[in-house]
């Protein structure tokens, strides 16, 4: 009964519109976004940000960008991975090649460049759906694994095949400890999660869901399914491109094509899937998922094999990730199709009840 | 209180649909004039909502035109059919079934928004006001149609006679010249018919939108229709007022068979 | 001359491996109008599954015979893939009965990933062998035409055989039989055939025992060639294209579909690639698929994709 909306009236629609129209969730993601800022970094090892925190930050951009995609516009992608590889070898290129340039720049260049990718391969949407597109878009993948890997400009004609950048830095602020480097990417996510969130509950946002759940209608209202579509892959691949910039630089600073693969992408559709799709929160909780689970098997299951004196090795703990992922993806597309984020809102349905059963 | 019917705006010329071997519509020419309501009527099958589906543009006729407010087109655009004003129910409703009522009837006022995507993604002045003046406009509409309490409900959790209300709905948010109702009372019973009968009316009278009506239910018909249109097995069978097609030899074989 | 044959041989002999993949895909779509994601890790789970087995089998019964142990494996493994196929009916397909195509197919996603894993717990994830007597090595055909003759590999040739009778085999199934009927009923629509009596958990559950089957056969023959290892996985991503381009519904489209894709590969690699950097392989599948999804999406052979209102 503490959380509940008693006394919330709204007098205007603006009011009403607002992204957290009950006061308590205000509240609670206010503090939340502050305490991200101010106390997580004053109570997290080096190894946290590392292997935790700015993965899932970046993830949940990447995942933002194909919850638009796919969650809100119904076009299925397995091609994020050649997205976040545009975005990155073109952030590469412009900072190395244009002496001088903002690091912010090169990124929101590179995610330009995604941008224009995405909408070049999500062209054979305007024509098919469901598996032909997966399949179209799977082109995209193994086509951007080949030009990253033989076309040398892309690279800078790097011998190694491999790139890497060093000497980031924002307005004078040196992106170089885990720390910053937390910061930095918390900042683009807030900002990018802001964004997204107002294109999809302005009329952009409606019309990609028109097109999802019934294209034919959607054109008969005025809504031009090209113009949805391709503006959904355009803003889609730019949030991923802009991911992709942010792996690249900040959390791997030296990288091949390979990682970049295919896998990638289907992790990324994945975190949609588990997360909830269509949800900007399910972004978040389908990234946290993803890259916490591998840390917690590692951890764990050692422990439970110790405890019947069975042998767990790297392998069996990598063959029991593929098992975990693939049985929840079938669990949740038969018994919660809208994922985590779902569960989550169910929650604080019962949660405005609490402590009375209804 | 009379109201004023004026010229034609929607003609049908000579309209011919096959599908692979099945022939839809054979032929069928008939004129729609402004502020009227004029319905089209048959037995299943006969063609009726694939003529809907014509001037919509979800289906290209072989032959024939039709052509509003003076433009021809042999083939119409769906696009191009909202911007002109025409606006349609469905059937089978054809709700996004994944939005809240607000959202459905707001996506109808898509085609006047005029914010671009970089507006909205910030969504501070122009896209912010915007968004609020049509929701006005879509609060006004869903008073009208008295389904309050449901705003913020996923559509695909109502119970089906509010679903046909904001189909309805959806439509109206186009604000359109011309409304295509397809089987607006499938489903319904005697009350809900009434509501529905009085929401057409409404629109007809307070907004002069000329509305074309695909219905079974004769009582409805005879009582609100100007004129009506008969189709049969994609023929066009009767074409006139009310009380002429009632008395049409023709209408009454295709209804009651030719055996009576 | 004689190297573009070869090339071009080759390039069948790919094919025909590719083709044999597809044949799984295009059988569950045809039956059950679900697209199955998981049949490369079928491929593999069965064909780990024959190539353990086969060196299990000696080892439990005593027996020593090689025909026998592969004979047996044979068997076992295809027991298991119905084990499978029947454990994917109940706890899977059952309860995703008219969900639209992407749910499900995302659903088959999440099945490949899970027998990937599972097979690799319960079979281990090192290189094994199959061998079932295949003859390794090369022939020289047409050598009165060709100096020295143009070399084909003989492994290839029985392969193509085998692909050949199978495909001829489901053939028959699917047009002389009732159950093939009922299973060109229940792809059309899952809710019609269930309301004339099609008892539609039995037919999905015979449509993916077949796919497990044929998956077995072309895990066998893969293995045979390759060795069982984790690549036949992203080697079936690679069949993808093949029912993309042979049709979605149609059996001879998977054969034709998978010789052109491997024709297509091996000479556009040999003739083209050096003027692209090489390595085109990777890819060039997929967007030829690509240009048939833009101009021609049902493929040479399968049914337009018609939309309802």
């Amino acid at each position: 009964m503490y959380y509940r909306e008693n006394g919330q009236f709204k007098t205007s629609y603006r009011a009403d519109q607002q992204i957290f129209p009950i006061a308590q969730d205000r509240w609670a993601v206010l503090l939340l976004i502050a305490a991200a800022f101010i106390v997580v970094p004053m109570l997290s090892s080096g190894y946290m940000f590392r292997a935790i925190l700015i993965p899932f930050l970046i993830m949940s951009v990447a995942a933002l960008g194909v919850n638009i995609l796919v969650g809100y516009c119904g076009q299925i992608s397995l091609g994020s991975g050649a997205f976040m590889a545009v975005g990155a070898y073109a952030a590469f290129n412009f900072f190395v090649r244009v002496p001088g340039i903002p690091v912010l720049l090169a990124m929101i260049l590179g995610g330009l460049c995604a941008s224009v990718f995405g909408i070049l391969f999500g062209l054979p949407s305007l024509r098919v759906k469901g598996l032909y597109l997966a399949v179209a878009t799977l082109a995209a993948q193994f086509f951007s694994d080949w030009m990253f890997l033989r076309i040398k400009w892309f690279t800078n004609d790097a011998p190694s095949g491999s790139v890497s950048v060093s000497g980031l830095q924002v307005f004078g602020w040196q992106i170089e400890s885990p720390t910053s480097k937390y910061l930095f990417c918390l900042s683009i996510l807030v900002v990018l999660a802001l964004l997204a969130k107002n294109l999809v509950r302005g009329a952009i946002g409606r019309e990609w869901m028109a097109i999802r759940d019934m294209d034919v209608a959607a054109a008969v209202i005025g809504i031009r399914p090209m113009y949805a579509k391709l503006s959904a892959f355009a803003v889609s691949s730019f949030i991923v491109g802009v991911a992709g910039a942010m792996w690249g630089f900040v959390y791997l600073g030296a990288w091949e094509p390979a990682a970049f693969s295919v896998d990638l992408s289907f992790k990324l559709l994945f975190m949609v899937i588990i997360g909830g799709m269509g949800s900007i929160m399910g972004a978040f909780f389908g990234a946290a998922f993803i890259v916490v689970l591998p840390i917690a098997l590692n951890r764990f299951l050692p422990l439970l094999g110790g405890m019947f004196n069975v042998e767990i090795s790297t392998a069996g703990i990598s063959h029991t990730e593929l098992i975990v992922f693939g049985s929840l993806i079938v669990w949740f597309l038969i018994v919660e199709p809208h994922g985590l984020a779902k569960l989550w809102a169910i929650g604080k349905q019962k949660m405005r009840l609490w402590p009375f059963p209804h | 209180m009379s109201k004023k019917i004026g010229e034609v705006i929607l003609d049908i010329n000579n309209i011919s649909l096959s599908f692979g071997g099945v022939k839809a519509l054979t032929d069928i020419s008939f004129n729609v004039r402004e502020h009227e309501i004029r319905a089209i009527i048959g037995p299943n099958g006969a063609g009726k909502s694939s003529m809907l589906n014509c001037i919509n543009g979800v289906y290209t006729p072989q032959t024939g035109s039709i052509t509003f407010r003076g433009k021809s087109f042999s083939h119409m655009d769906s696009h191009q059919v909202a911007v002109m004003g025409i606006a349609r129910t469905f059937q089978n409703l054809a709700l996004f079934k994944g939005m809240s009522v607000i959202d459905n009837i707001m996506t109808g006022r898509n085609l006047k928004i005029k914010s671009n995507l970089l507006l909205q993604a910030v969504r501070i002045g122009p896209a912010q006001r915007e968004e609020e003046k049509h929701r006005e406009a879509v609060e006004y509409i869903i008073d009208f149609l008295e389904i309050q309490a449901h705003r913020k409900t996923p559509v695909g959790q109502l119970p089906y006679g509010l679903q046909k209300r904001v189909d309805l709905g959806r439509a109206l948010a186009m604000e359109p010249q011309v409304l295509l109702l397809d089987e607006p009372m499938a489903g319904m019973n005697v009350e809900e018919k009434q509501d529905m009968c009085r929401f057409v009316l409404d629109v007809n009278e307070e907004f002069g939108t000329t509305v074309v009506l695909i219905e079974h239910d004769m009582g409805v018909v005879m009582d609100i229709s100007d004129r009506v249109v008969v189709l049969d097995y994609g023929k066009k069978i009767g074409d006139g007022t009310p009380d002429e097609v009632r008395n049409n030899e023709e209408v009454i074989s295709a209804y009651l068979g030719t055996g009576h | 001359m004689a190297f573009f044959l070869e090339t071009l041989f080759g390039g069948l002999m790919a094919g025909m491996l590719y083709s044999l993949v597809a044949l799984g895909f295009v059988l569950i779509y045809k039956a059950s109008g679900v697209f199955n994601f998981a049949q490369g890790a079928m491929v593999l789970f069965a064909a780990l599954a024959m190539a353990r087995f086969s060196a299990w089998i000696p080892v439990w019964t005593g027996i020593s015979n090689p025909v026998v142990a592969n004979i047996g494996a044979f068997v076992g493994a295809g027991a298991l893939m119905f084990v499978v196929a029947w454990l994917i009916e109940r706890l899977v397909l059952r309860h995703l009965v008219n969900q639209e195509g992407t749910t499900l197919l995302m659903a088959t996603l999440g099945i490949g990933y899970f027998l990937d894993g599972i097979g690799q717990s319960i079979f281990g994830s090192d290189i094994y062998e199959i061998n079932i007597g295949m003859p390794k090595d090369p022939v020289f055909a047409f050598q009165n035409v060709f100096e020295g003759g143009i070399m084909l590999n003989k492994e290839d040739l029985y392969a193509a055989l085998i692909a050949a009778a199978l495909v001829a085999l489901l053939s028959l199934f699917f047009q002389k039989t009732t159950t093939g009927r009922a299973l060109r009923a229940v792809a059309d629509d899952h809710q019609a055939a269930q309301s004339i009596g099609i008892p539609l958990n039995r037919i999905w559950f015979i449509v993916w025992c077949v796919a497990g089957v044929v998956a077995l056969v072309a895990g066998m023959i893969w293995g045979s060639k390759l060795g069982v290892q984790f690549s036949i996985t992203t080697v079936a991503l690679r069949a993808l294209p093949v029912v993309i381009l042979g049709g979605l519904t149609s059996v001879p489209g998977a054969i034709i579909g998978g010789l052109i894709i491997g024709v297509g590969e091996k000479l556009s690699e040999v003739f083209l690639g050096p003027y692209v950097g090489g390595g085109i392989e990777i890819w060039f599948a997929y967007v030829l698929a690509l240009v048939f999804l833009l101009f021609r999406p049902q493929g040479l052979f399968g049914e337009k994709i018609i939309d309802r209102v």
